[in-house]
């Protein structure tokens, strides 16, 4: 681990791959969401209205996902002061947030001609909205303090706190009468999906997984030259 | 093709799901490119001084 503990070794390390898994990431994206539109078949109860799955699962999975990686992350900066710990979950964050938006809002406009409704205060869809928030919370706290050490910290205590709400959403469609459906890929017994309407919802997932890992390099890369530079600036260095 | 812009009636619901998707994407995409590009722009700079 203490390998990649040092940013120059990063940087090194990260520059050469960032290219291909970007372009892997718009392959994969966009890819899948052309087999789900123009080859996998209309759902026999949803119709076409089973297209907006293929942005949304993706979307949801990725934001807990992310969540997880954030808080993994702070509690490597918390425990191990690991120099790269805390701006890989600052990086993270605002990803998790954009694919907890795009999975509220695709929900949401699946809702709407599907239950009859935009937005119900159920288990799944309140505790990935909370979900959201944790992510704006964590955002903001991280940048709350002049001195950025402890602006770190205290979001990575709330990132650890917050870990509690990902069984919620996980096991929310099990654990309360909710409109939401249960899961259908991810279950004991495996996928209970049609496979022509599965494979373009893995592949879209797969994209955006990379998407995430693409991203993720290039704002930490983008984080250590700005600490590079303000240590050139003010360091007296 | 108008067939398939129609999306079985539910036009309205998936090509905004799309859009957002897209925007969102495109947005985080944009701005880390945009701040990388600034940061090693500056790093560039101090260096000459």
């Amino acid at each position: 681990m203490q390998r990649f503990a040092n940013p120059n070794k990063f940087m090194k390390l990260s520059g050469p791959p960032l290219p291909w898994i970007g372009g892997a990431a718009a392959l994969f994206i966009l890819g899948g969401l052309g087999l789900a539109l123009f080859a996998a078949p209309p759902d026999y109860q949803q119709g076409e209205a089973v297209k907006i799955m293929y942005v949304h699962v993706p979307a949801a999975w990725l934001a807990s996902l992310v969540y997880a990686v954030v808080a993994g992350a702070s509690a490597v900066g918390l425990i191990w002061r690991h120099p790269l710990a805390h701006i890989a979950a600052e990086s993270a964050a605002p990803l998790g947030a954009g694919f907890t938006l795009i999975c509220l809002v695709s929900g949401s406009l699946w809702g709407e001609p599907m239950w009859g409704t935009w937005w119900v205060w159920d288990a799944r869809l309140t505790s990935v909205l909370v979900l959201f928030f944790l992510y704006l919370g964590f955002i903001a706290l991280s940048r709350a303090f002049d001195d950025r050490t402890r602006g770190s910290r205290a979001a990575a205590v709330l990132a650890l706190v917050g870990v509690i709400n990902l069984p919620i959403i996980k096991f929310s469609v099990d654990w309360w009468n909710t409109l939401h459906q249960p899961a259908s890929v991810f279950r004991i017994g495996g996928p209970t999906i049609a496979a022509p309407l599965l494979w373009p919802l893995l592949v879209t997932a797969v994209g955006f997984l990379l998407f995430f890992v693409a991203l993720l390099l290039l704002r930490m890369r983008t984080a250590l030259a700005e600490a590079k530079l303000r240590a050139l600036r003010f360091g007296g260095g | 093709m108008g067939d398939f812009l129609a999306m079985g009636g539910y036009a309205r619901f998936v090509w905004p799901a799309y859009g957002v998707a897209a925007i969102v994407l495109l947005g985080l995409l944009g701005h880390a490119l945009w701040a990388w590009r600034r940061a090693s722009a500056a790093l560039k700079d101090e260096g000459k001084r």
